[in-house]
């Protein structure tokens, strides 16, 4: 589907090309207009935080890029190329990673069989445990994930955040290039907190894009980028982080708009 | 859809990154020592995952009450005797965790044991005098065919699985019934048994040397896996578990094999027949078991039962589907039943109406729980349904020798299923918790 690739990811500059792009989407229910005309841009390495009131459209949002639910209108474009993402089969082959809040693990299973799930390594019909756990080993180490006592025990046993760390890594070895996550630090404690937007940071770092639906504004503003502000299912501006602080991001999200600013989007570059 | 070309890379495997394992070492439970295995095992007793220990426990304290109270109850017919009791309930146990595991409960395996002996039996003997492997063919067969309808009513109607084999337990006891009424040469409602091939499954023994060889290979082999698999662990830079464990391990199964055939090598006949060998049951079981267990432990097929008893919606989105898996455990299921059938068979001699397929199926499921198989899906292990079956036969054969009737003996069983799911529960309860 996708036949050119980015190039130059890896600079300190933005791709030339967004990862994805959103323009024009909306999305209604019956007579609610859930989204209208959205536009957005992610680029790989960054994080984007998508902040709103309850109703402003995040959840339709999220669901339409993960292929839940096909956009009424408007063009997808993935790396360039403009693609239709009618399910969450169609997502995942572009490597579109989407972390509910329940996760989807398996509490029975443990950490490696949590992560290999549904794409185990297998050697003359036999589960290759050897090669899949020291992948999984790596992958972990790489995410600076050094709390769980062993690899082996069941995901059932591991603390909240630990368990969002077992659905990073899976992103990671699904080699996702953008990871959604939906309110990842909800139901955390403090330092739980830290060690997901760690997780996240670490994301970045490897080049893969983050798009972070958060209430929490203190969160976000510790690790995202850019930050996207939806009001009643219209993009009211996306801004870099450093443009905002708490209070002005509140009144984006109350209001839609901020007095007195110039034009959404300024200063991007 | 798969993107080729000049990407980023994200690969966390590629080869080119160097793997420091003194750094990963970091986020292990090292156990080097013995000690600190065991402690580390207390643990995991604690927090609700006991495995087989407490049963095995019960197990000996059982044995030892028994042996106290009539002292042939550990001699060496005995023993040969309670193994080959232990068959049927062994096997049907191991029928019904396939599905257990996934949460659900076949309820039929009684009377599906029972149709694959009926077909197997009247095929085997006059009028058909079919060759015994392929009356076993067809028996086995059609066990499998009745996992495949029942399965896909399951599955593809979306029935639930209760309410299905309980059809199956009434119907599949109906056309047992039809089967022998139709048949004119059974005499008094008896299909007998005339090849010798199928009596000799539970009643007939290997020679004393075969049996010795057989069994040295088997721990062999074990041993052999065991130590391979440690060896690859260790060259991939894995945490193995101490080399005394793994020692300890291989010696507790030569220990057993030797036991069972010091036991099965003496002479248990009575008076001047000599009667002496393992019974072809044994062996059997253990093939049985081995099969299942590699299916269950090291393939994507028990990966991915496990997955679904675990938690349904996230195995669906790591894409495995559902309905295969299920239809597959179903007539894996009934299939096994129907070699419980064949051991049922041989170890009655005949096949008659009166196949006591409602008791089985409760005694399938009491082994299998028995055994550490959670009755919520996704915990448990084939060898659980081994050590259940076991239980069962002891306590039948035991409370049969100290001169307990029926009545009690069933009293007894519902006391030890009702631990083994108290068991179940208040560890699915502290797993919670946690």
């Amino acid at each position: 589907m996708v036949a050119e690739a980015s190039t130059g990811a890896r600079s300190t500059d933005r791709a030339p090309v967004p990862l994805l792009r959103l323009t024009g989407i909306g999305k209604h229910f019956g007579p609610v207009q859930a989204l209208r005309d959205v536009n957005l841009e992610i680029y790989p390495g960054e994080v984007l935080a998508l902040v709103g009131d309850n109703g402003a459209g995040k959840s339709t949002m999220i669901k339409t890029i993960s292929g839940i639910w096909s956009p009424d209108g408007g063009e997808i474009s993935w790396e360039g190329n403009r693609v239709h993402i009618r399910s969450p089969r169609d997502a995942a082959a572009l490597g579109i990673a989407t972390m509910y809040q329940d996760l989807a693990l398996c509490d029975n299973l443990d950490i490696v069989q949590n992560m290999f799930l549904g794409r185990e390594t297998v050697r003359h019909g036999f589960l290759n445990e050897e090669s899949m756990e020291t992948a999984a080993r790596k992958t972990l180490t790489d995410l600076s994930v050094t709390t769980v006592r062993s690899i082996r025990q069941p995901v059932g046993s591991l603390s909240g955040g630990q368990r969002q760390a077992v659905a990073v890594a899976r992103a990671v070895l699904e080699d996702a290039k953008l990871v959604i996550m939906d309110e990842p630090t909800a139901a955390l404690g403090v330092s739980q907190t830290a060690m997901v937007l760690n997780l996240v940071k670490s994301l970045a770092e490897r080049g893969v894009a983050v798009l972070l639906i958060s209430h929490n504004l203190v969160d976000v503003f510790s690790v995202a980028d850019h930050i996207a502000a939806l009001y009643l299912g219209h993009v009211a501006g996306t801004y870099l982080a450093s443009e905002l602080d708490t209070q002005r991001a509140v009144e984006l999200i109350t209001t839609g708009a901020l007095a007195g600013s110039g034009q959404p989007g300024a200063g991007k570059d | 859809m798969s993107t080729t070309g000049p990407e980023i890379e994200l690969d966390p495997t590629a080869a080119d990154q160097v793997t420091d394992p003194a750094v990963l070492g970091g986020n292990e439970l090292v156990a080097d020592t013995l000690g600190e295995y065991l402690t580390a095992q207390w643990k995991r007793i604690k927090g609700g995952e006991s495995g087989a220990l407490p049963v095995i426990i019960g197990l000996i304290i059982i044995v030892a009450i028994f042996q106290t109270q009539n002292s042939h109850f550990l001699s060496s017919g005995n023993l040969v005797n309670l193994i080959e009791q232990s068959g049927i309930f062994v096997l049907l146990g191991m029928a019904e965790v396939f599905v257990l595991l996934l949460g659900e409960i076949d309820l039929s395996v009684g009377y599906v044991a029972g149709v694959g002996a009926a077909i197997t039996g009247e095929l085997a003997t006059t009028p058909h005098n079919v060759n015994w492997f392929l009356a076993v063919l067809a028996g086995l067969a059609a066990c499998a065919a009745i996992g495949l309808i029942q399965g896909l009513l399951i599955t593809r109607l979306g029935l639930p699985s209760f309410v299905v084999t309980l059809g199956g337990l009434l119907g599949w006891q109906g056309f047992v019934l039809w089967l022998i009424q139709k048949d004119k040469n059974a005499p008094g409602g008896s299909i007998p048994v005339t090849s010798n091939v199928l009596n000799d499954i539970v009643n007939g023994s290997m020679s004393v040397t075969a049996g010795w060889i057989v069994m040295v290979l088997a721990v062999a082999a074990f041993a052999l896996l065991t130590l391979n698999q440690t060896r690859r662990r260790r060259a991939a830079g894995l945490v193995t578990p101490p080399l005394s464990l793994t020692a300890i391990k291989i010696a507790l199964v030569a220990i057993a094999g030797v036991v069972v055939m010091l036991i099965c090598s003496r002479n248990r006949g009575l008076g001047l027949i000599t009667l002496k060998g393992a019974p072809w049951i044994a062996p059997l079981l253990v093939v049985v078991l081995v099969i299942y267990s590699l299916l269950l432990g090291r393939m994507r097929f028990g990966r991915y039962i496990y997955a679904i008893g675990g938690n349904a919606e996230a195995a669906r989105r790591a894409g495995i589907s559902l309905n295969t898996i299920r239809l597959l455990a179903f007539v894996l299921c009934s299939f096994t039943a129907g070699v419980a059938g064949m051991v049922y068979l041989s170890f009655q001699g005949s096949m008659s109406a009166d196949i006591p397929g409602g008791d089985f199926v409760l005694y399938a499921v009491a082994a299998a729980v028995i055994g550490g198989v959670s009755l919520f899906g996704g915990r448990g292990r084939m060898s659980g349904a081994l050590i259940g079956g076991v239980v069962l036969a002891t306590i039948f054969n035991g409370m049969g020798l100290i001169q307990i009737g029926a009545a009690g003996q069933d009293m007894v069983i519902a006391l030890v299923l009702l631990a083994a799911v108290t068991v179940d529960a208040i560890a699915r309860r502290g797993r919670s918790a946690t």
